[in-house]
């Protein structure tokens, strides 16, 4: 190589120390940090308030209630990355929940009941993500669409008839090894698995890609299509896993769309990080802002607020991680001179 | 006569740089002033400023009847008189010919409400006043050809009774019977006093239509000229009278056989029949006007938009190329145009910039090898010196020529055969700048075959060893190193072969030769 600036080579890896000091820095300031510190602060100051807030069965069926919002915000959070949207998860939770239950009452086998929900789910959501990749129909537009589909079908098939009598063995979400509530468990493992997937695999990069720029990302030799196609299986898979968690937590299952999950499902997606704009977020940020949502929720009671402001809690809230991502964003430009 | 505008010492500058230096113009009532300059001479930025895009830095601008002005807004410089007709039209499609001439001051009644019958009524006056009579004011903006919906652009500027009209590159993308119409309504403009000025890469144009011609070159003022008093082959000369520095360490190679090769590859409406070949061990430059079809050129090979007939040959063999992924398994990289929208992604770091394009070949199993990873981004960030604090830093936060850096090494990444960069320098500094050169001439001597698309003329002289010319969507000349100046390059670039600028597009067999290229001398 011929040296004909005279300029030093780059200076690649910075001291161990001052590396150190700014993954630490970095660390500190990360959406996982301060979510996880938000967390525990809040707990504190509700305990303090009212110690009963710390048992640990409340504690636990905070977690434990996480679980299908947290499961359902993974898949949000990996189609927000690509800068899509999916507002229709709850109505296909509803539908999902009901696919479910009815199999199970009419006597075929638990598994079967199970597995329902995931198939059905990973299908439908193929189909929008046919829409989004092949069609170019907006997000926003195929879902919503999709909302409506699936909500009035679901009215029209069930007249909103509750399921009752479902057998025993269905509950997944009441079973508690060593004590603690399953849903924790798939909370946690589901989380951890897409973590690690997201960052070390080939098509974890490449939905990060796509997000942050299409067009260079198209470049760069990745099919925008099969990225887009992926992204809504996954997100399919995880609302038919986060149906199962919900569907089995009680004793009857509505046949009704669970009025606004959807938002609260977003909400702990956007307030786990995850740029509305795409490009970024992670699940663990997700995971974080469902358990979240519920510790105030939680906290609301134990403190004595009316529960009807929730709603209002879960708006500032997003407005709020909005607004920092925005301030975030608009320094990071000022940096570039941009 | 007293100049109707005046602008002395005009100087502008942008961060890294100096777009406009000490220029000076003026424009007399009922006069056609052309402008000319190279791209990126700096005619953009003056006329943004004389219409209130930009304000200048430094200088004065003097507008008979108000004095000194400057313009904080285009709203302030419509105010004053001055309309501009920009390439991108600036028309409401779903709005009537009406609305739009008179967007922003709807002729209106008691209580606000618009005066309906008044706007036809004035949007026909203005437009029979323009020995316009075939255009119904009643219709939709989007339904009409361009050259019409100029006429209605033209309209709206007079509707707000400019006195001084600025029109940008007019002509690109209409047909010659509309360049007609369009001259025609010029010279209705001029008997009425109104002071055109008039930015044209078409020389021939210039001296159909206007008074003098202003020329810049790298933001300075280089002289006007009374069209009149002046030759094609002069302003040309104005033009690109620079000398090639040492910014080019270009090496001497040894030129082997033909790697990539196109045959009257088509693709409507820049791509019209291209044969090309790259050979190893050389550098082709490929030089041309904005709009002749060199970076579409570029991304009908990589299969961006793929051709839609003709071949493309590797080794001699046809392939065949419809998605950027088939290129790359091919063996041909694209350092595209822009590197910000199209070849960083802003929010990723240095090292998952640099492997973004050989992910797959680096993944293992599941997941990505880590350790491969790094010390392949490793390896690019010294071979290209790219200067980052770490690997892990993120690629928005580097310079513009380290972020050029970063993308050139996500294609040598993919170790490529076939390079084709295109503006592989723009907007970055010197030194980075020669060091992509000289990065470029290493590649070259490895037997590399690069492709280089650059619109700066001692680029394409400095680095290339052969230099193709297009035009108008095809090859309008081809010179060796050693035949190529400056001026022979430019009037390839510029001049028109068949007088008029004939727009209708036949197939075309062989790269024409340059000799005769000019009509105008």
């Amino acid at each position: 190589m011929t040296a004909t600036t005279s300029k030093p080579l780059p200076q690649s890896e910075a001291t161990p120390l001052g590396q150190q000091l700014r993954g630490l820095l970095a660390f500190l300031g990360s959406q996982e940090f301060i979510l996880a510190l938000g967390i525990v602060l809040l707990s504190l100051a509700v305990y303090a308030d009212n110690p009963r807030f710390g048992a640990e069965r409340n504690l636990l069926s905070i977690l434990s209630n996480s679980a299908y919002i947290a499961v359902a915000a993974l898949g949000m959070t990996v189609v927000i990355i690509t800068g899509n949207i999916d507002i229709s998860v709850a109505a296909l939770l509803g539908v999902l929940g009901t696919i479910a239950g009815q199999l199970a009452v009419h006597d075929y086998p638990i598994w079967l009941a199970w597995l329902a929900p995931i198939v059905f789910g990973i299908l439908i959501e193929l189909f929008i993500g046919f829409l989004v990749a092949y069609l170019r129909i907006p997000a926003i537009v195929a879902t919503l669409g999709m909302m409506s589909v699936l909500k009035g079908g679901l009215i029209f098939v069930t007249g909103g008839a509750w399921i009752y009598d479902l057998p025993k063995g269905f509950f997944l979400a009441q079973r508690q090894p060593l004590g603690i509530p399953m849903p924790i468990y798939f909370m946690f493992a589901l989380t951890l698995l897409m973590a690690i997937w997201m960052r070390y695999s080939a098509t974890g990069r490449a939905i990060y890609a796509v997000g942050g720029n299409r067009e260079a990302a198209r470049l760069s030799g990745i099919s925008e299509k099969r990225i887009l196609m992926t992204v809504f299986g996954i997100n399919g898979l995880m609302v038919g896993i986060s149906t199962i968690l919900f569907a089995t937590q009680f004793t009857t299952i509505q046949s009704t769309v669970p009025p606004g999950v959807e938002l609260t499902i977003i909400t702990a997606a956007v307030i786990g990080g995850v740029s509305i704009l795409g490009g970024s977020g992670t699940v663990i940020g997700a995971m974080l802002g469902a358990i979240l949502i519920r510790t105030i929720q939680s906290g609301m009671i134990f403190v004595n607020v009316s529960a009807y402001w929730l709603q209002a809690v879960q708006g500032l809230l997003i407005l709020l991680t909005v607004l920092v991502d925005i301030f975030r964003r608009r320094r990071q430009m000022s940096a570039i001179g941009k | 006569m007293q100049p109707i505008l005046e602008l002395n010492h005009i100087s502008k500058k942008f961060p890294g740089v100096q777009a406009l230096d000490d220029v000076h113009f003026d424009i007399l009532p009922g006069e056609v002033h052309a402008i000319v300059g190279e791209n990126g001479a700096g005619k953009s930025t003056l006329i943004k400023i004389i219409s209130g895009v930009y304000t200048a830095d430094e200088g004065m601008m003097h507008l008979e009847g108000q004095g000194e002005v400057q313009f904080n807004s285009p709203r302030e410089a419509q105010q004053a008189g001055i309309a501009t007709i920009y390439q991108e039209l600036s028309l409401y499609r779903d709005l009537s010919v009406a609305e739009n001439i008179f967007t922003g001051h709807l002729p209106r009644r008691r209580f606000g409400a618009v005066d309906w019958p008044m706007m036809r009524q004035q949007a026909r006056e203005i437009l029979h006043s323009l020995e316009i009579y075939d255009l119904d004011v009643n219709r939709k903006v989007g339904m009409l050809s361009v050259g019409n919906q100029q006429r209605v652009e033209i309209a709206k500027a007079l509707s707000r009774n400019a006195r001084i009209l600025i029109m940008d590159e007019p002509t690109a993308a209409l047909t010659e019977s509309d360049v007609e119409q369009l001259f025609k309504i010029v010279r209705l403009l001029q008997e009425r006093n109104v002071a055109i000025i008039y930015i044209s890469h078409r020389l021939q144009e210039i001296f159909t239509l206007a008074n003098r011609v202003t020329v810049l070159r790298d933001g300075q003022y280089i002289g006007t000229k009374q069209v009149a008093e002046t030759t094609e082959g002069e302003l040309i000369s104005m033009m690109v009278g620079r000398t090639v520095d040492n910014l080019f360490p270009k090496l001497e190679t040894e030129i082997g056989a033909p790697v990539l090769a196109v045959r009257n590859l088509w693709r409507k409406p820049f791509t019209l029949g291209v044969d090309l070949t790259v050979h190893a061990g050389e550098i082709v430059g490929l030089a041309g006007l904005i709009g002749s079809g060199r970076s579409e050129l570029a991304q009908v090979i990589f299969g961006i938009s793929p051709a839609k007939s003709g071949q493309v040959l590797i080794d001699g063999k046809r392939v065949k190329i419809n998605h950027p992924g088939d290129a790359m398994r091919l063996g041909i990289a694209y350092v595209p145009e822009e590197r910000g929208s199209q070849g960083l992604i802003r929010q990723m770091t240095v090292q998952e910039n640099l492997t973004l394009a050989v992910l797959r070949s680096l993944t293992q199993g599941p997941f990505v090898d880590r350790n491969a990873e790094k010390t392949l981004a490793q390896q690019m960030i010294e071979q290209l010196r790219i200067r980052a604090y770490s690997r892990e830093q993120i690629v928005n936060k580097l310079s513009g020529g380290n972020q050029q850096k970063v993308v050139v090494g996500k294609w040598l990444a993919s170790r490529p055969r076939i390079l084709i960069m295109d503006e592989p320098t723009r907007g970055i500094d010197v030194g980075a700048k020669a060091e992509i050169h000289r990065l470029m001439s290493e590649l070259a001597m490895q037997g590399m075959a690069v492709l280089m698309i650059s619109s700066e003329m001692p680029e394409i002289l400095g680095m290339s060893d052969r230099i193709v010319v297009m035009r108008e969507g095809k090859v309008a000349a081809e010179f060796s190193r050693a035949e190529a100046t400056q001026e022979k390059v430019a009037t390839a670039m510029m001049s028109e072969q068949n007088g008029s600028g004939d727009a209708t597009v036949i197939p075309s067999q062989d790269p024409t030769p340059v000799s005769g290229g000019m009509s105008q001398q």
